[in-house]
């Protein structure tokens, strides 16, 4: 086991949680998806200080933190928009068109899907099922989930938040 | 002691340790199965299945390089079958990247440039993507060109196993994938870098190379990689 000598990159109290975790794992490098896991819920993102400080505090390199934490779609490296909008894009959504909804808002907002808009009011994001297919093609508006939404509908629900 | 196992490539009995692997063995007896991922002393990741080879009642392909010999097995490196799919998997990765070998500095000396000869591949079926990928020449000595980079990851592993700095990774997923020093910084920036240019020596293209090096004048030395390897004892890769 090893522990750790590293100072958190600052006075945060969220960094206790994220001590935590790494504690609890007993710093094994194994134990970096657990500890990503953490600093994305407490923070909401991974900002290079975090990545950085959980890299030493691990000893796992850099590249790989970087690798792991671009390869899995719950992290992100950005803050998250103000608001949210998830499209869905199973197979039933898919076929009731779930792309052309995409794509309409992605060009209206000029991001692309997992992008926030520069101003960090809205993030476009697309997930593989809401488990509402009876609904299809449904979308994500914040916490509320539409059915049958058509392009139009989505654009005129979104158009404020860009 | 290790078990030996008899079977057969291409009809031919050859023999090898059980822990060795279909490519091992034919390479052992002058018979060529293509590879680009597979560099001698790195550990094998069987990921850019030019190695793909036949097995008698396996209903899969398998890749040659991470597949332990069996006894009795019969092997067979080369069908139409075969054949096509290693061309098209070579068409691929010319039309992923930018690989334009007119000017480049690896031309002539060109790992992809020989499979794709090798091959037979002389157009594609599928048209180009034409990505417009970032050059990083800020490292004093080396540059990194990822529009001719085929993601083989020789240079990640290279830098993790045999100089031990892990400078290399991979980020990202599918077809946005690319390789990263540190926390995709600047290569010139990295703090884990030790400049030793191991990862540029093993670069099947000319996407790691020196600076300085103009049109087809990059040759790479690799005379280092099995010296290394047999000093920290695991001569055969993994």
């Amino acid at each position: 086991m090893r522990s750790a000598t590293l100072a958190p990159p600052s006075e945060d109290k969220r960094w206790r949680l994220v001590d935590a975790t790494m504690r609890r794992h007993g710093h094994s490098p194994n134990a970096l998806i657990e500890t990503l896991h953490t600093v994305q819920e407490s923070f909401g993102y991974l900002e290079d200080d975090a990545l950085r400080y959980v890299a030493k505090s691990l000893h796992v390199p850099m590249s790989r933190v970087y690798g792991v934490a671009t390869f899995y779609y719950f992290f992100s490296l950005k803050p998250a928009g103000e608001h949210r909008c998830v499209v869905c894009l199973g197979t039933a959504c898919y076929i009731k068109g779930g792309k052309a909804i995409l794509d309409t808002i992605s060009e209206m907002a000029g991001i692309k899907p997992g992008q926030t808009t520069p101003d960090g009011r809205l993030s476009l994001l697309t997930v593989r099922c809401v488990g509402s297919c009876g609904l299809a093609p449904a979308v994500v508006f914040d916490d509320e989930v539409k059915g049958r939404v058509t392009p139009p509908e989505a654009i005129d629900r979104v158009k404020d938040w860009f | 002691m290790a078990t030996v196992k008899t079977f057969k490539i291409n009809d031919e009995d050859v023999s090898g340790r059980e822990d060795e692997t279909i490519l091992q063995i034919a390479r052992e007896n002058d018979i060529f199965i293509p590879t680009l991922c597979n560099m001698e002393g790195l550990s094998s990741v069987g990921s850019c299945r030019l190695c793909l080879v036949e097995v008698k009642g396996w209903t899969k392909l398998a890749t040659a390089c991470v597949t332990k010999i069996q006894e009795g097995m019969e092997v067979y490196t080369d069908s139409e079958r075969l054949r096509e799919y290693r061309r098209m998997i070579v068409e691929l990765l010319f039309s992923e990247g930018n690989h334009i070998c007119a000017v480049c500095v690896s031309n002539g000396r060109c790992e992809l440039q020989d499979m794709a000869q090798i091959l037979g591949m002389n157009h594609l079926v599928v048209p180009y993507r034409r990505p417009n990928l970032k050059i990083d020449a800020s490292h004093e000595r080396f540059i990194n060109d990822q529009n001719r980079c085929i993601l083989c990851t020789r240079c990640v592993r290279v830098c993790d196993e045999i100089e031990g700095a892990h400078t290399w990774d991979v980020m990202g997923r599918g077809i946005e994938a690319t390789v990263i020093t540190d926390l995709n910084e600047p290569w010139g920036a990295s703090q884990s870098c030790t400049t030793c240019g191991k990862c540029v020596q093993v670069c099947p293209t000319g996407a790691l190379f020196e600076k300085g090096k103009s049109v087809a004048e990059m040759s790479k030395k690799r005379e280092f990689l099995p010296y290394l390897t047999s000093m920290r004892g695991n001569g055969k890769a993994k």
